[in-house]
């Protein structure tokens, strides 16, 4: 199910109103799709999209949407954003998800045409259009402009599977792989490293060992 | 690389050579080296670490982070081209339709093949591993001993460098004063494995890898490698002074542009061009060995990849290093009325016996290694310590219910975050925003794993033959596999998981996973990609393919150059011996050629 593309030309107002009488309807659990069906409307990749193939050039740098086109409308970009940088938000470790390009990557992987990203697809769409819905019928208004408590309500409900209740449990699977992959690229940056920890990829002339605190902290003076 | 077409191939080779990985490097230098000329075929393209390691690409540089695809299954900055679990065009079967009987064959289709990537792993075999039926009754003895294997592993040690350090442990054996480079520090984690460990009994000792910790001493190592052959020294000399020392960033199996670690395209090849003695021809896939009337090698049948057309090679004799599967299947499609059985196989073993390694592998997360000052980890982009096989005198005893050892690739997290999700969900416990941020921080690192390596016994159900219908992209016959695991092996792992779940307990940590995904305890054949044996060597040739100086007894011109003759397969990782015994099996086919008797 995707409520922005069929509805792109009507007032906001009345998609919201439409959404929350299709969300009521179907009662949010059984979210059919969920279940990675092609009859629920998940958009296809566009014919002919390749992957890398098995001897790509790795001297050059990527950027997603250069070996395949990306998949997610402004809409969707939109909620992405939002979800992204209420996980990663700015703070003392770094600065915000979107601020390192982590929508892009989600988009990225969403539209690459290997099997397990093609699985990821299946969960990464269909959860954000669940999220929008859950928000047009919580607070009558999309994701994105939520104010944070409003976002936090529904985040506290799919933060967690083992803690979700059975109405919210396949939100949260979404949620899951949804962080899983934004941190993942998060991480994968250079401010990423700063706020993971990471220190390395320079040369080094020597290589000493762990620092006199770490060994003291291990016990392995 | 300086590389020929098929057409500018000379009309005769003194040798020809299949295959440009561990076993044809180290063939190709030590015969170019002493004169002989020689073409190398290689069924990949032509590959140049110096221009094409992507050292310091990081993950957000890559497609989809760098994480694994089909594509390019250990990630998109490791080397391996035009390789994997399939080979697009090169299809092989399996004789059973249940997974824990089929085998996994990695192959790689790049000039180095499976060297531009491998772990660096170096490790001598000691002398049981030599005489294992002797010992336990099991399996095959090699006919030969370590004292005969031994100058060739320093040799080896010598030529590609290779850190780590003594320790005088049964079975493990030390390395001549001087020949191994000095062995990096240990990272907080091995170095909390290492203490820990002690307490279950476990020995942790620095690896061996082949990874230059300082520069290779040109001045004085060409004269013992080459003595009285001033040329030899100098062109080797020459070829060690390109090579830089490490320094201690980036992931080993990108490869090395300077030549830090070892690999055949930086270590081997280079050398045996300079020679001015060797021929390479990439995408040149071997289909057949031709054979004389009298019953010797000719020369190579093969496909030249960029145009389809059959062409063909002559020599004087031929190597085969193409893999223990490809050279298997090497033989076996080179039937000819002489040798209707394929070639070299009057005693009907080619393809018995192929072997891999018994792997396993848990993880733990270690309370103690949370939240660590930041600090540089990278060290030589590999192992730095691990655990050789501790237990020979309580399995002498009969107190392991198993034959063999095995030993324990260890390390830690604390390397570069290459895109995936670092923080399991149960560890993330519902957390976003900046208390998921400090979570993620706080588990970085302090994840541990242990990996097993163990020694399989080979078996009558683990072998490889042609299958009888399925053909490749140029219609070659392709192999097809048959594999299963004993008791012995499956024992094995299930000790392994337990060892390594009291070491993680015993560092107050919690095991996370045990085992394989497959949930039979043991990884698929095939999957840890030491794929040795099919060729065994011995003593007679009626219960072995070639003789111990891996010359084939039905055809005395004919040489195997990889893991084929195998009789076992210690926990050892092989490609330190497959190395040493092609620098063996070339100095002997030096002196036959010298003495005519090619
Ligand atoms: C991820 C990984 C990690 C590893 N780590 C270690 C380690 O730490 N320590 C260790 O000892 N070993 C390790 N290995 C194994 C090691 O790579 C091999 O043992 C070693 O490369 C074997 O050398 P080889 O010359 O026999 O075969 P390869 O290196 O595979 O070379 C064979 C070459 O022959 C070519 N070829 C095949 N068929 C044909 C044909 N018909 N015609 C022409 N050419 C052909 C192939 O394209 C290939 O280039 C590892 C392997 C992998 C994949
Ligand atoms: S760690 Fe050292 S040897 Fe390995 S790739 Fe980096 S520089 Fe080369």
């Amino acid at each position: 199910m995707n409520p922005t593309d069929p509805t792109a030309r009507l007032p906001r107002r009345v998609v919201f109103k439409w959404m929350a009488a299709a969300a009521a309807a179907i009662n949010l659990d059984g979210l059919p799709a969920f279940a990675g069906d092609p009859a629920t409307g998940l958009p296809p990749l566009p014919a002919g999209t390749k992957g890398y193939g098995t001897d790509p050039k790795l001297m050059t740098s990527y950027a997603p949407g250069d070996v395949w086109p990306l998949t997610f409308t402004a809409d969707q970009k939109r909620t992405v954003t939002a979800l992204a940088d209420l996980i990663l938000p700015a703070d003392d470790l770094g600065p915000a998800a979107s601020e390192l390009r982590v929508p892009d990557f989600i988009d990225e992987w969403i539209s690459a045409p290997y099997p397990g990203q093609m699985k990821d697809r299946e969960l990464i769409i269909p959860g954000l259009a669940w999220l929008e819905i859950e928000s047009a019928v919580r607070f009558v208004a999309p994701f994105p402009t939520l104010t944070p408590a409003q976002q936090r309500a529904i985040i506290d409900d799919i933060c967690s599977i083992k803690r979700a209740t059975a109405a919210f449990e396949k939100p949260a699977f979404f949620f899951a792989r949804f962080r899983g992959l934004a941190s993942g690229a998060y991480y994968a940056t250079q401010p990423g490293w700063k706020a993971i920890g990471y220190v390395g990829n320079l040369p080094q002339a020597t290589f000493t060992g762990p620092p006199p605190e770490v060994l003291a902290r291990l016990g392995l003076e | 690389m300086p590389i020929i077409p098929p057409s500018s191939a000379k009309p005769e080779y003194d040798v020809a050579i299949v295959g440009s990985g561990a076993g044809g490097g180290q063939m190709a230098m030590t015969l170019t080296l002493a004169g002989l000329k020689c073409v190398m075929l290689e069924a990949g393209r032509n590959y140049d670490p110096r221009s094409e390691t992507p050292m310091f690409q990081r993950a957000d540089q890559a497609p989809l982070l760098g994480t694994s695809t089909p594509d390019k299954v250990f990630g998109f900055y490791d080397a391996t081209v035009d390789g994997g679990w399939q080979v697009p065009g090169e299809p092989y079967t399996q004789a059973s339709d249940k997974f824990d009987q089929q085998f996994l064959w990695w192959r790689a289709r790049m000039l180095g093949g499976r060297t531009n990537h491998w772990g660096r792993i170096s490790l001598r075999n000691g002398p049981y591993d030599f005489k294992p039926r002797s010992r336990d009754g099991l399996g095959f003895d090699w006919p030969i001993a370590y004292e005969d294997v031994e100058p060739y592993y320093t040799k080896v040690e010598q030529l590609i460098g290779v850190y780590g350090t003594n320790e005088g442990m049964e079975n493990t054996p030390d390395s001549p004063p001087g020949v191994l480079l000095p062995a990096p520090k240990g990272r907080a984690a091995e170095l909390l494995i290492q203490k820990h460990a002690k307490k279950v009994g476990v020995p942790v000792i620095p690896i061996h890898r082949a990874v230059l910790t300082q520069r290779l001493d040109a001045d004085n190592v060409p004269q013992k490698l080459f003595p009285g052959n001033a040329w030899a020294q100098k062109i080797v000399a020459d070829s060690m002074n390109a090579r830089a020392a490490c320094f201690w960033a980036t992931s080993c199996g990108r490869g090395c542009s300077t030549g830090a670690n070892y690999q055949s395209t930086t270590v081997h090849l280079p050398p045996a061009l300079a020679t001015g003695n060797l021929d390479i021809i990439t995408n040149a896939h071997a289909r057949e060995v031709l054979v004389t009337a009298a019953g010797k090698a000719a020369g190579i049948l093969f496909i030249d990849k960029t145009t389809g057309k059959e062409e063909r090679v002559k020599a004087k004799a031929v190597v085969l290093a193409a893999s223990s599967g490809e050279t298997v299947r090497l033989l076996l499609n080179s039937k000819s009325a002489q040798f209707p059985n394929g070639l070299a196989n009057s005693c009907g073993l080619v393809g018995r016996y192929i072997m891999d390694t018994v792997g396993t592998r848990v993880t733990g997360q270690i309370p103690l290694l949370e939240n660590l000052p930041p600090h540089n980890e990278d060290g030589a982009g590999g192992d730095h310590l691990y655990s050789p096989w501790w237990l020979y005198q309580q399995q002498h005893a009969g107190k392991l219910g198993f034959a063999r050892g095995y030993h324990i690739e260890l390390g830690g997290s604390r390397g570069m975050p290459g895109g995936g999700d670092p923080l399991p969900d149960d560890l993330a416990n519902g957390t976003y925003g900046s208390a998921y941020k400090l979570a993620a921080r706080r588990y970085y690192g302090s994840f541990v794993s242990m990996a097993c390596r163990g020694e399989m016994i080979p078996n009558d159900n683990s072998f490889a033959e042609i299958d009888p219908t399925v053909k490749d992209a140029w219609g070659i016959p392709v192999l097809r596999w048959h594999w299963l695991w004993s008791e012995n092996e499956l024992k094995m792992a299930d000790h392994a998981e337990k060892t390594f779940a009291d070491i993680i307990e015993a560092m107050g940590g919690t095991v996370r996973r045990s085992g394989t995904r497959l949930g039979i305890g043991i990884e698929q054949g095939g999957k840890i990609i030491h794929e040795v044996g099919g060729a065994l060597m011995g003593s007679d040739p009626k219960t072995s393919v070639c003789n111990k100086w891996n010359q084939c007894w039905d055809v005395p011109n004919l040489f195997l150059s990889d893991g084929t003759p195998f009789p076992s397969n210690a926990d050892k990782n092989p490609t330190l011996t497959i190395m040493a015994l092609a620098w063996r099996a070339g100095d002997y086919l030096v002196e036959q050629a010298r003495a005519g008797k090619l």
